[in-house]
């Protein structure tokens, strides 16, 4: 699948998700979210099992302020709606992968 | 057995990728390991203005990406792992990482540097909740807002003047009494209205509440409390040598020993980039370093008939 681009319009997809979601919160100018950013694609194609979204702050800064979203990128793991897991800072797609198994 | 590189490359940031651009038009069999993503600490820059060639600047992130490709244009692979140890006993040397073990005849060190933290307790947790180690990233969450940015060099001097032009207000909070960072920052910063400098200070201990509020600052020894909703912690870099586990001779800093021919004391390892033990660390010197160690690379798989 590809990544799912999240807005506050459609962001009741991702709460109602019956699959654990990924929002992976980032920006364009943002190096760290550039790294990122391929390795989440990279999931999104791989793990059907899972429903990976990307969310740019400057676009959704509400969605942002609602996670208390202060650095990017932070990547947060959902699921049935609430939050199991939150990170912040770039790390390797291993890293990643825990975070969601996790 | 595994596939028996003539070079490999640990960290895909300028330095390692121009080592890899030199040795793979030399013709040697040569792979780049990188956690995650060219270009290494370059990448997180906005906007690099002093690498040569680029008359209107480059972000780091694009520059990494070109240089990754220009040494894919001849060969060049790259693998994404992770080093969890090395074994460079023997001449064919041993990397271990988390998608692999690999093996060659030569490798080039080009892992670079961290921010170095403050080492104040609670510091891990609270990054993204107030902690920053990187004010281009994160500066824009901080809009009208109070924010702190703790050191006195260069970078701690570029971060301040960049976040004064987006908080209301930026403390500078250095332990000495003049910054360390070049003249170029001194008058802008001093005429930038916001900016309110705490010299002679140190940042004693975070005050939180679920995320910083503020820190305790003690100035010669008189503990004040300082409130703000952001502190940017910019007091230099850590080298990344940790993985090596004392395989390389390193200086009381932890930077790798090699001079301007990138030898480390172990024959056939070099040590290129922020990594090594040098006077000017900008990815121009970087680049240099990563031609330099290819060249005495050939040299020694010359020399030892390998």
């Amino acid at each position: 699948m590809s990544v799912f681009k999240v807005t506050k319009e459609n962001f009741g997809e991702v709460k109602s998700s019956e699959k654990r979601v990924l929002l992976d919160f980032y920006a364009d100018w943002c190096g760290p979210c550039r790294m990122v950013s391929p390795l989440v694609e990279k999931i999104a194609e791989e793990h059907d099992e899972y429903l990976i979204c990307k969310i740019n702050v400057d676009e959704q800064p509400e969605l942002a302020a609602a996670f208390a979203v202060s650095s990017i990128p932070t990547l947060v793991v959902m699921e049935n709606g609430k939050i199991i897991n939150q990170a912040s800072g770039a790390r390797p797609l291993p890293q990643i992968l825990a975070m969601l198994e996790g | 057995m595994n596939h028996i590189y003539d070079m490999i490359i640990i960290g895909g940031g300028p330095a390692g990728y121009t080592a890899a651009l030199y040795a793979t038009r030399a013709g040697l069999d040569t792979l780049v390991l990188e956690r995650m993503s060219a270009g290494g600490q370059m990448a997180l820059t906005d906007i690099i203005d002093n690498y040569p060639g680029f008359d209107e600047g480059i972000d780091g992130f694009t520059l990494g990406m070109k240089m990754q490709q220009g040494a894919e244009r001849f060969g060049a692979k790259t693998e994404y792992g992770e080093v969890l140890a090395v074994d460079f006993t023997d001449t064919i040397k041993k990397i271990e990482t988390t998608s692999g073990t690999y093996v060659s005849k030569t490798v080039v060190i080009s892992t670079g540097a961290n921010p170095r933290e403050l080492g104040i307790d609670k510091e891990a947790e609270l990054v993204g909740r107030g902690v920053h180690y990187c004010a281009h990233c994160d500066g824009r969450f901080y809009k009208d807002k109070t924010v702190m940015v703790v050191g006195g060099g260069n970078s701690a001097a570029a971060d301040a003047l960049y976040l004064s032009r987006i908080a209301k207000k930026v403390y500078l909070v250095h332990r000495r009494d003049t910054l360390r960072a070049t003249k170029i920052y001194h008058e802008p910063l001093r005429n930038a209205q916001n900016v309110e400098f705490l010299w002679n200070s140190t940042v004693s201990e975070f005050l939180v509440d679920n995320k910083i509020i503020g820190a305790k600052i003690n100035t010669n020894g008189t503990k004040t409390d300082v409130l703000c909703d952001g502190i940017f912690i910019s007091i230099g870099r850590r080298p990344a040598t940790e993985f090596l586990g004392g395989a390389v001779q390193l200086d009381q800093n932890g930077y790798i020993v090699a001079d301007e021919t990138t030898k480390t004391n172990v024959s056939g390892v070099f040590a290129v980039g922020d990594v090594r033990t040098k006077a000017l660390r900008q990815v121009v010197t970087a680049a240099a370093d990563g031609a330099v160690a290819a060249h005495f690379a050939e040299e020694y798989l010359m020399d030892e008939g390998l």
